[in-house]
C-alpha cells in the first residue's frame, strides 16, 4: 500500500497538511511552540492585523456560552508595521507558510495592507470582512456584496499573494456572497466567521461583553459552518477553508465531505492546545481506516 | 526567571475535598512532572472533567510537592460545581506552569490576601520559608476556617480581619495596613484578593515606598498569550494578565481600567 498523504497545495500554496490555524487562535504560533507541530500545520493564519495597532475592546472580551463562547476582542494587534518588522522574522523558523488575516476601515486600508504585505516571509493575505466587533465599518464589508468586492479587487491590485475572502456568516445568502467573491477575484474562500451573539446578566441585567455583543465560536456554531461550506462548494469553485466549530479530526472529516479543501481550527485550540497535532493524526488513521491514501479522495465526497 | 516548558498533562486526582464552610475545596492532583520548581503566583488552566464545559479555568498554584500541585477553588458557578464532583482516582487535564511568579528577592516580605486570593500566597510564604509575615482578610471568622490551618507553620506572624470583626481586627485588610507597615520594616508587599483591595494595598505601599506585587485576575481563554483575552493596560504598554503577569508591580498597573 502507498503511503498516506495529507500534503496538499491551496491557491498555488504548498502545504504540509490541510490543517491550519484560524486567525486570532494562535496568536503567532510562538505562543502554541511548546504544543504544536509546525510540520503538520498546512498554515499559520495570525491575528487580524491592522495599519495601526489596535487595543481592542474595553471591560470583558469573553464569555463562555453552551458549547461555545463569544468574543469581543476588537481587533487588538500591534499594528502591520510591528508584524512585518519584529513577528514575521521570529516566525520565519517554523518553515510554515504564514497568512496574515488583514482588517482595514476603508477600502484603500486594505489595498495598503495588501501591498505592504508583498514580502516572502508572507504566503497570502486573508481579508477580515467580517470581523462584528469593530464598529469603524468592519462589518459592513462583509454583509453587501458590493463593498465586499471592492475589498478584494483593492487587495487583488497591490499583491502578487493569493488573496483569501474570510466570509461573515451572518448573512442571508452565502452562496451569493461567495459568487461575488469569486467575481471579483478572490483566490479562495475561508468561512465562516464567528455569529455574532450575545449574553446578559440576570443579576446586573447588563450584557457579560464590554462591547454588549461579541462572536459566537466552537462547537455551537458548527452545523451552520457546515452547512454553508456545502452551499458554498456547490456555487462556486474556488478553494474553500472551512472552519467553525472543529474540535476533533471527525469534525474536521465532516467539513473535507461536506467539501472544504482544508480545515482551520480556532476555539478548539484554547482547550488541547495539541488539537492540531492530534487532528493531523487522526486523519492519517481514518484515511488508512478507509484505505485511502490522499486527503483528496474525501473531499467533497459528500453524498446529497 | 526560569521559562518552564508548559506542559499539558492528564492529571491524577489524589486528593478532593471541601476545607472551607463557605464552599472551599482543595484539590490535589499528580501531574506525573516534576512541580518543586514551579513559581508561587503561577497558575494552571485547569479543564474541568465533564464534556459539557468548553474553556479551561484558570486556579493559582498554591502548593507543590514532588510530582503533586495543590489548588484551593471556592465554587462560583457552573464550571467550579461541575468540578466539585470530581471523583478521587480521575483524572483532570491540566495546561501549565503558566505566566510568571512573584520576585523573591527581599528580606521582610508581608502577604496580603484576601478571600481565595489567600491561596497562591500559601506557596510563596513556603518559597518565604517561615520567613514572611501575612495579613489575611475575610468576611467572617467562619471563612477563616481554611487558611488558618494552612499558613500555621509556614509564616512568621500572622494578622487577621474581619469585615464583622468576629475574628482578629474587625474591617478591610487595607485599613489596617499603614498601623502594620509603621510597626514593622517591610521591604516588599505581596497582594493578592479583590480588585479594590489590591488598588488600596497598592496606593498604600506606594505612599511608605515599599515595594509591591500585585496578582491580576482576568477571563482568559487560552492562558498562553494568545487569544488576548485578558490584556490590560500598564505604564509599559499592553500586557498580557496570563503571560506577562497574573503578578505585576504595583506600580505598573492602572487600577481603574
Ligand atoms: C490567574 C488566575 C488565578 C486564579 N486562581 C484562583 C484560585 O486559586 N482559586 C479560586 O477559587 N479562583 C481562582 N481564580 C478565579 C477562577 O478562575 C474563577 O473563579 C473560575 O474560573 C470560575 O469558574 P466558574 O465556571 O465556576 O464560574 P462562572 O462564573 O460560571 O464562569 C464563567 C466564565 O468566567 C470566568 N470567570 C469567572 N470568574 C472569574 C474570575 N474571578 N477570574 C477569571 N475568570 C473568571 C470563568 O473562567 C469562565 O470562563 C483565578 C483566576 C485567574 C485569572
Ligand atoms: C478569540 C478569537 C479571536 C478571533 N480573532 C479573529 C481575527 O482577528 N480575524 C478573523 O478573521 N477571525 C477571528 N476569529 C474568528 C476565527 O478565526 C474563526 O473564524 C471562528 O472562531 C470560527 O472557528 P472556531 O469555531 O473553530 O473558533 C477569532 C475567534 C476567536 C474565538
Ligand atoms: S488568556 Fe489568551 S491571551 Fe491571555
Amino acid at each position: 500500500m502507498s503511503e498516506i498523504s495529507l500534503k496538499t497545495e491551496l491557491a498555488g500554496i504548498k502545504m504540509n497538511s490541510p490543517i491550519m490555524t484560524a486567525s486570532g487562535t494562535f496568536g503567532f504560533g510562538e505562543e502554541f511552540e511548546d504544543f504544536a507541530d509546525f510540520s503538520t500545520l498546512g498554515a499559520i493564519v495570525v491575528k487580524g492585523t491592522t495599519l495601526q495597532p489596535r487595543s481592542g475592546n474595553k471591560g470583558i472580551r469573553i464569555a463562555e456560552t453552551p458549547a461555545g463562547m463569544l468574543n469581543c476582542i476588537g481587533l487588538e494587534n500591534p499594528g502591520v508595521k510591528v508584524f512585518i518588522d519584529e513577528i514575521s522574522p521570529r516566525i520565519k523558523k517554523y518553515n510554515c507558510p504564514i497568512i496574515v488575516n488583514i482588517s482595514g476601515s476603508t477600502v484603500e486600508e486594505y489595498g495598503e495592507l495588501a501591498n505592504m504585505l508583498d514580502i516572502d516571509a508572507v504566503a497570502a493575505v486573508e481579508l477580515n470582512v467580517s470581523c462584528p466587533n469593530v464598529k469603524e465599518g468592519g462589518i459592513a464589508f462583509g454583509v453587501e456584496p458590493k463593498s465586499m468586492m471592492s475589498v478584494i479587487r483593492a487587495a487583488k491590485k497591490n499583491t502578487h499573494k493569493p488573496v483569501i475572502i474570510k466570509l461573515s456568516p451572518n448573512v442571508t445568502d452565502i452562496a451569493m456572497m461567495a459568487k461575488a467573491a469569486e467575481e471579483a477575484g478572490a483566490d479562495a474562500i475561508s468561512l465562516i466567521n464567528t455569529l455574532m451573539g450575545m449574553a446578559i446578566d440576570i443579576n446586573t441585567w447588563r450584557p457579560v461583553l464590554g462591547n454588549i455583543t461579541g462572536g459566537l465560536s466552537g462547537p455551537a456554531v458548527k452545523p451552520v459552518a457546515l452547512r454553508m461550506v456545502w452551499e458554498v462548494r456547490k456555487a462556486v469553485s474556488l478553494p474553500i477553508i472551512g472552519m467553525g466549530g472543529i474540535m476533533n479530526a471527525q469534525d474536521a472529516i465532516e467539513f473535507f465531505l461536506a467539501g472544504a479543501d482544508a480545515v482551520a481550527v480556532g476555539t478548539a485550540n484554547f482547550v488541547e492546545p495539541d488539537i492540531t497535532v492530534k487532528i493531523y493524526d487522526g486523519l492519517e488513521k481514518y484515511l488508512g481506516q478507509k484505505n485511502l491514501t490522499d486527503i483528496k479522495d474525501i473531499i467533497g465526497k459528500l453524498q446529497a | 526567571m526560569i521559562l518552564h516548558k508548559h506542559f499539558l498533562a492528564d492529571g491524577a486526582i489524589i486528593r478532593h475535598e471541601k476545607i472551607g464552610a463557605n464552599d472551599v475545596y482543595l484539590l490535589d492532583i499528580d501531574i506525573f512532572t516534576n512541580a518543586e520548581s514551579f513559581a508561587a503566583g503561577q497558575f494552571v488552566q485547569l479543564q474541568v472533567p465533564d464534556g459539557e464545559i468548553l474553556l479551561r479555568r484558570p486556579l493559582s498554584i498554591a502548593d507543590v510537592s514532588g510530582s503533586r500541585i495543590v489548588l484551593i477553588y471556592r465554587l462560583i458557578g457552573k464550571g467550579t460545581e461541575r468540578l466539585a464532583r470530581a471523583a478521587v482516582g480521575s483524572k483532570v487535564s491540566i495546561l501549565g506552569p503558566l505566566g510568571t511568579g512573584f520576585g523573591l528577592e527581599c528580606k521582610r516580605p508581608l502577604l496580603v490576601g484576601g478571600g481565595l486570593g489567600i491561596a497562591p500566597l500559601l506557596l510563596l510564604a513556603k518559597r518565604f520559608a517561615g520567613q514572611a509575615d501575612i495579613l489575611m482578610g475575610c468576611k467572617n471568622a467562619a471563612q477563616m476556617d481554611w487558611p488558618l490551618p494552612l499558613f500555621k507553620n509556614v509564616v512568621k506572624n500572622t494578622f487577621i480581619t474581619t469585615d464583622d470583626g468576629s475574628m482578629g481586627m474587625r474591617g478591610f485588610t487595607a485599613e489596617h495596613l499603614p498601623k502594620i507597615l509603621a510597626e514593622n520594616s517591610y521591604d516588599k508587599v505581596f497582594v493578592c484578593g479583590p480588585e479594590i483591595m489590591m488598588k488600596t494595598v497598592a496606593k498604600i505601599t506606594a505612599g511608605h515606598k515599599i515595594a509591591c506585587e500585585v496578582s491580576l485576575e482576568k477571563r482568559m481563554a487560552c492562558g498562553l498569550g494568545a487569544c488576548l483575552s485578558c490584556t490590560i493596560e500598564t505604564r509599559q504598554g499592553r500586557k498580557k494578565v496570563c503571560k506577562d503577569g497574573p503578578v505585576f508591580n504595583s506600580t505598573e498597573v492602572f487600577f481603574d481600567e
